[in-house]
């Protein structure tokens, strides 16, 4: 398994805060990596350097050998990696399918200004896309109305439309009930195994981590205490008392 | 299908209207050259950006139909069209350039920064410019043809019907291509737009070089009917009345600028008919009752009449 | 250039920066406020100045001693304030204080288009010239150069009180703390229990009663003619936008260099007169979008 994404030594401080204070990790091509730990502890903000919304002081990410520190979001993204947001972001006066058919038009260079949007040939793709989520019945609804929950998948289907390597997912399952989380993350494991998609999710519910991730790494502090495999992570009585505050 | 009967209808009727009374083929023009700059508006509007200083386009374009028109004693219409969308290409790229890095009121008062440039240059460089007297458009010859005053209003009425309807459908396509949609991205979610992997500053330029094309295509139609180019058409107040103009007839809908500009025209011509001094304030209440009662503007009236007729109740 | 006009050039243009201020920080208080670009702001400008040389034609065909044309300046600009400025905020304002600022503004624009009107059709298109406070109070000489003393202090002092009485109001009063903690912080200061209506309509009052001071100061130094209100507006708009919306001191600083700005020019190039403001609008905002001591607007996700 070689690396795909390698973040080494990143640093950054806002007004005192170091949300980065020396992280140094490495995500293997295919793996499943659970990013856990406290609110303000910089999970969200490492996913931000990583995808080039921040800039570190100090410190560099490497992907797939390539130097993408402090590059904006648009160029990591047209490299292959994704995203999606704690709090759903989308294009709130455009349908579901619009949305996604805006990224899979911006995949695929379909930028020609007197082709429709909604007549583009991924469409079926984009349906299909949907479908595994059972999004297909909202498809034509515009997302201002939409409950949280299915914003939430939305999210992460767009991020998936553009067909990344690499995805990174904040809170994925937070705002879909829990019945729901196992299906949920049971879809997005068998696409991202079909598709050889690298994930990297940042997840608060333990049951899921311990049952989809490969390894766990956990923030604290704007560092990395512990990292691993789920049984041994989570069952560390540091681990345990710091953040799942057992 | 159905939803295109009503702009083909109206262009139909002002095609019709000329030859039924030729006092509104002037009217008409300058009607449908302003509306093709509040189309401009209509465009950044999408994006949920308004510039308040397109005059400026529209007015140095008409300058530099001016310009050339007086150096070649004429010239040909078709000619100065080009020269005139030529410069709005060119000053929108290099004022786009630094523009569209900007929002909301950033963005509206650097516009109006630059239209004022423009304007206070126009008004003072009186050996240039024929300062605020403005500058006459000898009339150039259309297609070719040297024509009289009568039947040169009435070819270039038509050819500016005609350049309008080109410019709606196309701008029509634009806003429902990947582009155009991008464009309407902007608005709800910039940030979005980035992680999908396009440059939210280059969908903007986009926007914005189409919106100063049309202004600029509107200043020089207006330059070539008036005969007249003036400082006024760069003033801040202009470039108030094109966003007037685009929420009257309805923001959202390229056809709304063109039917709250020929609203527009006609009030005012009627309101300086009968009173001459109260057209302003004739159409400061229309605007007021407006944004109060109807703010989906013109378009927005015409469509819940549309509904109710067809029993449906309106949305609020 | 000669010390004289060197010296000329710097009272017309601190004079000049008196009014343009006294617009501009109307116009500004109103923005950091309510959150609207008042384009009527103009109208009180220049109806502020009819209505002060009405009075001041009125007390001079009166037979009423001369001096009284001072306070009547005063007694314009409360007038046209607190009148105008409080049926325009309570009867149109706060029926569209939802709506988008899109919206909001087209409104005062709307309402400018109004006034412009309503001033031709109560003062007619002719200059009106009313220039008796300036001639009572006669000419001085400072460094060899005559100039008219209203000019010389009335104009600068009253901007000076005006600019030192804002900031004492704005800090130490509890009024002035309202109207700062609104500005800053709108939902705050609401959860806070702050009636924000009546913070509204204060600061509306406040701001046009400023701007028509601006005009019934203005309307001794010149003729009074339609549109001196739409000159007025862009360029006291400038000054808001090249100092930084909302923005009390950060106004007079901006008025002044761009009041000297367009003096000089006067004297040296004169062609650049009316571009001098925007051209340095430009440059500021291309420089620094929030203006000279805005403040930069925060990321959000």
């Amino acid at each position: 398994m070689s690396a795909l994404l390698e973040a080494e030594d990143l640093h950054i401080n806002f007004g005192g805060v170091q949300a980065a204070g020396g992280i140094s990790l490495t995500v293997e091509s295919g793996e499943r990596l659970a990013i856990i730990g406290p609110n303000g502890a910089g999970k969200t903000t490492f996913i931000n350097i990583c995808t080039g919304y921040l800039k570190p002081q100090q410190g560099r990410v490497r992907f797939r050998d390539a130097e993408i520190t402090a590059r904006p979001p648009r160029a990591i993204t047209r490299l292959g990696i994704a995203r999606s947001f704690q709090i759903p972001q989308l294009f709130a006066e455009h349908t579901v399918l619009e949305n996604l058919l805006l990224g899979a038009a911006v995949r695929d260079r379909a930028w020609r200004p007197w082709w429709r949007l909604s007549g583009l040939g991924q469409r079926a793709e984009m349906l299909e896309l949907l479908a595994l989520f059972e999004l297909q019945t909202v498809a034509g609804q515009t997302i201002a109305g939409l409950p949280e929950g299915v914003r939430k998948l939305v999210d992460i289907a767009l991020a998936l439309a553009l067909r990344p390597q690499l995805l990174l997912m904040d809170e994925p399952t937070s705002g879909v009930s829990s019945q729901e989380k196992f299906t949920v993350m049971d879809t997005l494991d068998r696409v991202l195994r079909e598709r050889g998609v690298t994930a990297v999710f940042v997840e608060h519910d333990m049951e899921v981590v311990s049952r989809y991730a490969h390894r766990v790494a956990v923030w604290s502090g704007g560092r990395i205490q512990a990292l691993g495999p789920p049984d041994t992570v989570l069952n560390d009585p540091a681990v345990r008392a710091d953040v799942i505050g057992l | 299908m159905l939803r295109a009967l009503p702009p083909v209808i109206l262009a139909l009727l002002l095609a019709v209207l000329p030859l039924l009374a030729t006092w509104t083929t002037v009217v008409l023009t300058l009607a449908l050259a302003k509306g093709l700059a509040v189309l401009g508006i209509v465009v950044l509007l999408r994006a949920g950006q308004v510039s308040f200083g397109h005059a400026l386009y529209f007015a140095a374009s008409g300058y530099a139909a001016a310009f050339l028109a007086g150096s070649l004693g004429g010239g040909e219409v078709l000619v100065l069209l080009l020269a005139g969308l030529a410069t709005s290409l060119l000053l929108g790229l290099a004022i786009g350039w630094f523009v569209v890095g900007y929002r909301y009121i950033f963005f509206a008062m650097l516009n109006l920064a630059f239209s004022m440039v423009l304007y206070s240059l126009l008004e003072k460089f009186f050996h240039i410019t024929g300062g605020s007297d403005g500058l006459r458009v000898p009339r150039p010859t259309l297609l070719g043809m040297t024509l009289e005053r009568a039947e040169f209003e009435l070819g270039l009425f038509y050819l500016t019907l005609g350049l309008a309807v080109l410019a709606a459908f196309l701008v029509h396509r634009y806003l429902a291509s990947p582009p155009g949609q991008a464009l309407a991205a902007l608005k709800t979610n910039e940030t979005r737009l980035e992680y999908l992997g396009v440059s939210a500053r280059a969908v903007f330029l986009g926007g914005y070089l189409i919106s100063a094309l049309l202004a600029g295509l509107g200043g020089t139609l207006q330059a070539l009917v008036q005969g007249l180019v003036t400082p006024e058409m760069g003033y801040w107040v202009a470039s108030g009345e094109l966003v007037f103009i685009a929420i009257l007839g309805g923001a959202g809908h390229v056809i709304g600028a063109f039917a709250g500009a020929l609203v527009y025209e006609f009030v005012q011509i009627y309101a300086a008919a009968f009173a001459a001094d109260v057209w302003q304030l004739i159409l400061g209440t229309v605007l007021l009752l407006i944004i109060l009662f109807a703010s989906r503007g013109l378009v927005g009236m015409y469509q819940d009449l549309w509904r109710r007729g067809e029993g449906k109740e309106a949305a609020p | 250039m000669t010390p004289q006009l060197l010296w000329l050039a710097t009272l017309d243009g601190v004079a000049y920066a008196a009014l343009v201020f006294l617009v501009a920080v109307g116009l500004t208080l109103i923005f950091g406020v309510l959150r609207v670009l008042n384009v009527a702001h103009g109208s009180f400008y220049a109806i502020g100045a009819y209505t002060a040389a009405s009075l001041g034609i009125a007390i001079s065909s009166g037979g009423l001693p001369g001096w009284l044309s001072y306070p009547a300046l005063i007694l314009a600009a409360v007038l046209i304030g607190t009148l105008l400025g409080s049926l325009i905020e309570r009867q149109l304002l706060a029926r569209i204080y939802g709506k988008e600022e899109v919206l909001q503004l087209l409104v005062t624009f709307a309402v400018f288009m109004i006034l412009e009107d309503v001033q031709r059709l109560v003062w007619g298109v002719q200059p009106y010239f009313q220039d008796t406070p300036l001639r009572l109070l006669g000419t001085m000489e400072v460094a060899g150069v005559f100039y008219t003393r209203y000019q010389l202090l009335v104009l600068p002092a009253t901007a000076l009180v005006v600019l030192v009485g804002l900031r004492l109001f704005l800090r130490h009063t509890l009024q002035g703390r309202v109207i700062l903690a609104v500005t800053q912080d709108r939902e705050a200061a609401m959860a806070m229990g702050i009636d924000a209506h009546r913070v509204y309509l204060t600061t509306f009052v406040l701001g046009a009663s400023f701007a028509a001071l601006g005009g019934a100061l203005a309307s001794p130094t010149t003729a009074l003619v339609p549109g001196i209100g739409s000159d007025m507006i862009v360029l006291s708009f400038a000054v808001v936008a090249t100092a930084g919306l909302g923005q009390v001191e950060g106004a007079a600083l901006a008025a002044l260099l761009m009041g000297l700005g367009r003096s000089f020019a006067v004297y040296m190039y004169p062609e650049f007169e009316v571009l001098m403001p925007y051209l340095i609008m430009v440059v500021v905002l291309l420089i620094r979008p929030q203006g000279l001591f805005g403040v930069a607007e925060t990321r959000r996700i």
